[in-house]
């Protein structure tokens, strides 16, 4: 392998500069308002982690994680997620603190590097954790909260997309029987291979099996699905989840929020590790903006069974999406001869106070001021603290 | 939430399976003619009529162009889907330009001691010899792929077969079916709900058109 050149950096790192650095803080400041203002409180945890331990618990795919070897020789993980150190955390420091717990993160995740350019090892996300509520309003919440922070960024054109794994297993289960046949269609949906599932199904035996199975490609809308699936004669575990995702339903249209939310039964997330509903966001032109839902069986690995459900926003994408963005304060370059470096310093503190960016040149003979092009103001000291 | 308003790109395969979906779309109603797309060398054409615009791109790419976004949806190849294995919908099989990938050699092939298999595709040979617990070396080309094993560059080859011709003129036989392939419909994944609507007309025509059913524009 050739040596890297100096402008080179390992596959998948990238550096941030300024004006990206600012609106990505304003994303996270409207983001932190909003998180703050529902009650969420925010936690840091460390980038490397045991294997054994987060590694993994974690959604993340084995070979997606970025692993290195500490000095004893055991596997760290550079954090995949912050969902499975916030469970750690929960149920070991924050053990005798009681359910429900709302906590949030902005942090940066970790993924083994990917075969091409343009898929990142490190990014940022900002989401939360609502642990330890079994109630629908809970679910609700953290979807409300999802269009809630994606609103206060200025996304456009905002969708949540609703899935519900466990509404989704009880049909298959009631109709097909089959757990191979089960798996193999629930492994389509999850790789988005509509076309698998449909060849999956024509080997059924029965037309109105086919027809039911198929009609879950098609199950996409609000409320009129909902009284469609509760009509359905499916069963108890059927019945039991329409009806929680129902109550969800009804209150996120107390909350608003119905209008930005589509049901879709074929939608699913990580199959092992989703346990209820999963949502996915978008908007703008384009952008998928954040995952998320219910993970029931995160926290028994870490000795503190509960209920949970959260989500993680895509921050690097979420900057691109938002049509607002930070103000900028007017930058002003004040020149000053070195005999009047007191009172300099003096009117350059009092417009700082009032908000604007102000940097400091002393004159020198051999200075030129080429460099001050990228100001907005220019301004010379000249007498006695006035400019 | 309906955004007709909005354009929808689609990205167009190059070369062998151009014709025939130009022809379903067509069929379905898009005022698209072969004139338009092969009388020029251009990469992009519009039917602002229909807000529709098409990319012409290499067939291999096709799953890039969607899964980057810079394309709603695609036509590309079941081949070329198995060996990109990108985070795309797969939403239509469109049964156009029908053939098979298959394992090839020469007709008195027998197992040898280094197995070695020319191919372009890398991913797929390498899944399916793995699968069947066999340990290959695979070689990449570009094309003339039949060649290799008439030179004995590799043992065998894992290429796309249609009518057999191709190997039957250079003295191979097929061995293994790996897989049967068409043509698919592909989606973005945020074009697939934000742009439902449109999408779903669209699917709705074509779906009609390839599995005979519904009302043909």
């Amino acid at each position: 392998m050739a040596k890297p050149r100096i402008f080179e950096k390992p596959m998948g790192v990238r550096d941030f500069l300024p004006e990206f650095v600012s609106k990505k803080k304003w994303v996270e400041k409207q983001v932190e308002d909003c998180f703050r203002s529902w009650g969420y409180r925010e936690v840091i945890t460390p980038t490397l982690e045991y294997f054994d331990t987060v590694g993994k618990a974690s959604a993340i795919e084995e070979e997606k994680l970025f692993k290195l070897l500490d000095g004893q020789g055991r596997t760290l993980v550079l954090r995949p997620d912050q969902t499975t150190p916030i469970s750690r955390v929960v149920s070991t420091l924050m053990k005798e603190e009681p359910f429900p717990i709302r906590l949030c993160y902005h942090s940066n995740v970790f993924r083994a590097q990917e075969r091409e350019a343009g898929r990142n090892a490190e990014f940022f996300q900002s989401g939360v954790e609502l642990v330890g509520d079994h109630s629908p309003e809970a679910d609700a919440e953290v979807v409300a909260l999802a269009v809630e922070a994606m609103k206060a960024c200025g996304v456009q054109n905002i969708q949540v997309a609703v899935g519900h794994i466990r509404l989704l297993n009880a049909l298959l289960e009631h109709v097909v029987q089959e757990p191979e046949m089960i798996a193999k269609l629930k492994q389509s949906l999850g790789r988005r291979n509509l076309v698998e599932f449909r060849e999956s199904v024509q080997s059924l035996n029965g037309s109105d099996k086919k027809q039911m199975v198929l009609s879950l490609l098609t199950m996409k809308g609000g409320q009129e699905r909902l009284d469609q699936l509760a009509k359905m004669d499916g069963g108890k575990q059927v019945a039991e989840e329409v009806t929680h995702l129902k109550a969800m339903w009804h209150a996120l249209e107390d909350w608003g929020v119905a209008s930005r939310v589509v049901l879709d039964l074929s939608l699913v997330g990580s199959l092992d590790y989703y346990t209820g509903v999963y949502f996915e966001g978008y908007g703008s032109e384009g952008y998928y903006l954040l995952s998320g839902g219910r993970y029931d069986r995160l926290l028994e690995q870490f000795d503190r069974p509960a209920s949970a459900r959260g989500f993680a926003l895509k921050t690097d994408r979420l900057v691109m999406a938002s049509t607002q963005g930070p103000d900028h304060p007017e930058r002003v370059a004040l020149v000053y001869s070195r005999n009047m470096r007191y009172e300099a310093f003096q009117i350059a503190n009092r417009m700082r106070r009032q908000g604007k960016a102000v940097s400091l040149f002393v004159k020198e003979s051999d200075r030129s001021f080429d460099s001050l092009a990228g100001y907005d103001r220019v301004e010379e000291v000249i007498g006695d603290g006035n400019l | 939430m309906e955004t007709s308003d909005e354009k929808l790109v689609i990205a167009m395969p190059k070369g062998r399976i151009f014709n025939e979906s130009l022809q379903l779309f067509r069929q379905a109603g898009y005022p698209v003619s072969e004139e338009m797309m092969e009388g020029s060398r251009k990469l992009i054409v519009e039917v602002p009529e229909e807000s529709l615009s098409f990319l012409l791109v290499k067939p291999m790419d096709v799953p890039t162009y969607v899964e980057h976004g810079v394309a709603d949806l695609g036509v590309a190849g079941k081949d070329v889907l198995m060996e990109e294995n990108r985070e795309v919908y797969e939403i239509l099989d469109l049964k156009i330009s029908a053939c098979r990938i298959s394992v090839a050699g020469m007709s008195d092939w027998k197992p040898v001691l280094n197995p070695k298999v020319a191919t372009k595709y890398p991913r797929i040979a390498d899944r399916y010899f793995r699968e069947k617990g066999q340990q290959v070396e695979v070689v990449r080309l570009n094309g003339s792929v039949e060649l290799a094993p008439i030179i004995g560059l590799a043992d065998r080859i894992v290429d796309i077969v249609s009518t057999g011709r191709t190997l039957q003129e250079n003295g191979l036989v097929e061995l293994e079916k790996i897989a049967s392939i068409t043509s698919r419909l592909i989606a973005n994944r945020s074009s697939y709900r934000l742009k439902s609507g449109w999408m779903d007309r669209l699917c709705e025509r074509l779906d009609g058109l390839v599995n005979g059913r519904g009302n043909v524009v």
